[in-house]
């Protein structure tokens, strides 16, 4: 099935691939920035509740 | 029923609930994309006109229709937010804003690759690319107008008022570049859009749009998680939360 | 001494006009950027005027958005920065009141006199005299609009470092459907076929803005001013 006219793709494969390639980009770029945006979220969070206690102690 | 509808409102429900559902979008979203992926590259059958560059297609729509759905919910958000003053409603507003803007680049990036061995340009001012870019003009205006506030509530009501303004605007714009186009349309059309489809090019390509709304659905989970956290961080549960 | 609001109204177009004139520099420097603007095509495309009669609807009308725009940052920003905007919202009239008096006002001092103007910058484009009268329709409505998108956008941004851009990066993108039909109207007017369809839809526009406008730009400016 993944014979050399699919690599191909009928000639087209200098646009088919790339433009697949930054679709894949695109969607590991969205997963990659959420979880680090919320990762960021955390640690920030926990170092206000730190310094929360901190105070009050 | 409404009980439902209350708990939405409140910042812990949302941020468990997002919590408790990013993996299973996450995971219809592999199996769907997975699907249309193979039956879009290799099942289905060559186009008539295209040759092997419509595949190109299970990208590009589905990147475009999520791009402007993407837009929808930021509006809905921004609207419930500011009416309601439902304070979730502009983190969610906020979580959607880049994951839209970040479609809205696909859908033009493909739509140019798509353009080049059709049209033979990588770019052309047709309806559907224009639009796509004021689009994206517009999700960067609202990201711009959030940011450029110090204090962080005054930020999520402008950017809501304005992604309201815009949603009322967005057919406006359509339907106007469309009469633009009608007017200067060149000699040659090819329309970049769906060449009639065979029902073996069909359901790969509703597989792949739903495949981009289920991940849409995860990335925004997990974005909301942060941004939730973010503008709650005096409230108790969330010392809960970050604990775990 | 309580003041009706139609005397409040007229009270307040006046105040804005008369401060307007105060400092006729200002009053005319986005004309004279609309100028400067239309000069620059020639200068950077051709002198023929035949050639710029082609292009002559779009750059009429992108030099327009862009000295409107220039006026736009100011609409709110001088009150603001003294302390009057939020007097005038305290006062006891509607806030939406204040938002129309001013708006009015711009587009009174710079859409009005842009229109004016056009006939000349129109003849330095090679616009026939006989699409005048549709340009400054499609003109007058068009700056209309776009007074009312400013009004969102300036109050959204007003306070806020550089602001002026982030106006116009906010307003640009709305006020797009106006130079379409705008310069389109004027196209049509030039090549001689009836422009009635796009002045409908500009005129539409039109109605529509100033409907919902005002109400956009009252909750922006309590947004900001709070």
């Amino acid at each position: 099935m993944m014979s050399s006219s699919f690599w191909s793709m009928g000639g087209y494969a200098r646009y088919v691939w790339p433009c697949f390639a930054f679709a894949g980009a695109v969607l590991a770029w969205n997963l990659w920035s959420a979880r680090r945006h919320h990762a960021a979220a955390r640690v920030r969070a926990a170092r206000m509740l730190e310094m929360a206690a901190g105070d009050d102690s | 029923m409404w009980t439902w509808f209350y708990k939405l409102a409140s910042p812990p429900y949302v941020y468990g609930a997002a919590a408790a559902l990013a993996p299973w979008f996450l995971g219809a979203a592999a199996l769907a994309l997975g699907y249309g992926l193979i039956a879009g590259l290799a099942i289905a059958p060559p186009d008539y006109q295209q040759g092997e560059a419509f595949r190109m297609i299970y990208v590009h729509v589905p990147g475009a229709l999520l791009s402007m759905t993407v837009y929808a919910v930021m509006a809905v958000a921004s609207a419930v937010a500011l009416i309601w003053r439902i304070k979730v409603g502009f983190a969610v507003a906020a979580a959607a804003a880049p994951i839209g803007a970040s479609f809205t680049v696909l859908a033009l990036v493909t739509g140019s690759l798509w353009g080049r061995p059709m049209w033979g340009t990588y770019w052309a001012w047709d309806p559907r690319l224009t639009s796509e870019l004021i689009l994206l003009f517009l999700y960067v205006g609202v990201m711009s107008l959030r940011s450029a506030f110090e204090d962080p509530a005054r930020g999520d009501r402008a950017a809501a008022l304005l992604a309201t303004v815009g949603v009322i605007n967005l057919p406006i714009i359509h339907f106007s570049v469309v009469w633009w186009n009608s007017l200067h349309q060149g000699a040659t059309i090819v329309k970049l859009g769906a060449p009639s489809m065979d029902a073996s090019m069909l359901w790969p390509l509703l597989s792949m749009w739903l495949g981009f709304m289920l991940f849409f659905a995860a990335v925004l989970c997990i974005r909301v998680q942060g941004e939730v956290l973010n503008r709650e961080r005096q409230s108790t549960w969330v010392r809960m939360a970050v604990k775990s | 001494m309580t003041v009706g609001a139609l005397a409040a109204f007229a009270l307040l177009l006046r105040r804005e006009l008369r401060l307007s004139f105060r400092r006729p520099d200002q009053l005319l420097q986005p004309l004279v950027f609309f100028l400067i603007v239309t000069t620059l095509f020639p200068l950077g495309l051709s002198l023929q005027l035949s050639l710029l009669r082609d292009m002559s609807p779009g750059v009429l009308w992108v030099a327009a958005l862009l000295s409107s725009l220039l006026s736009l940052d100011s609409l709110f920003k001088g009150d603001a920065d003294d302390g009057t905007l939020e007097q005038l919202a305290l006062c006891g009239q509607e806030l939406a009141l204040i938002v129309v008096a001013k708006t009015l006002a711009h587009w009174l001092v710079s859409g009005a006199a842009l229109v004016l103007v056009s006939p000349v910058v129109g003849t330095a484009l090679g616009i026939p005299p006989a699409a005048f009268a549709t340009m400054m329709l499609s003109l007058g409505l068009g700056t209309l609009t776009l007074s009312w998108l400013g009004a969102i956008g300036a109050a959204l941004t007003v306070g806020l470092k550089r602001g002026s851009v982030l106006l116009s990066l906010i307003v640009l993108p709305l006020a797009m459907p106006l130079l379409i039909f705008g310069a389109g109207a004027t196209d049509r007017a030039i090549s001689g076929s009836s422009a009635l369809g796009a002045l409908y839809f500009l005129g539409s526009l039109c109605v529509f803005t100033c409907t919902l406008a005002p109400f956009a730009a009252t909750i922006a400016l309590r947004i900001t001013l709070e």
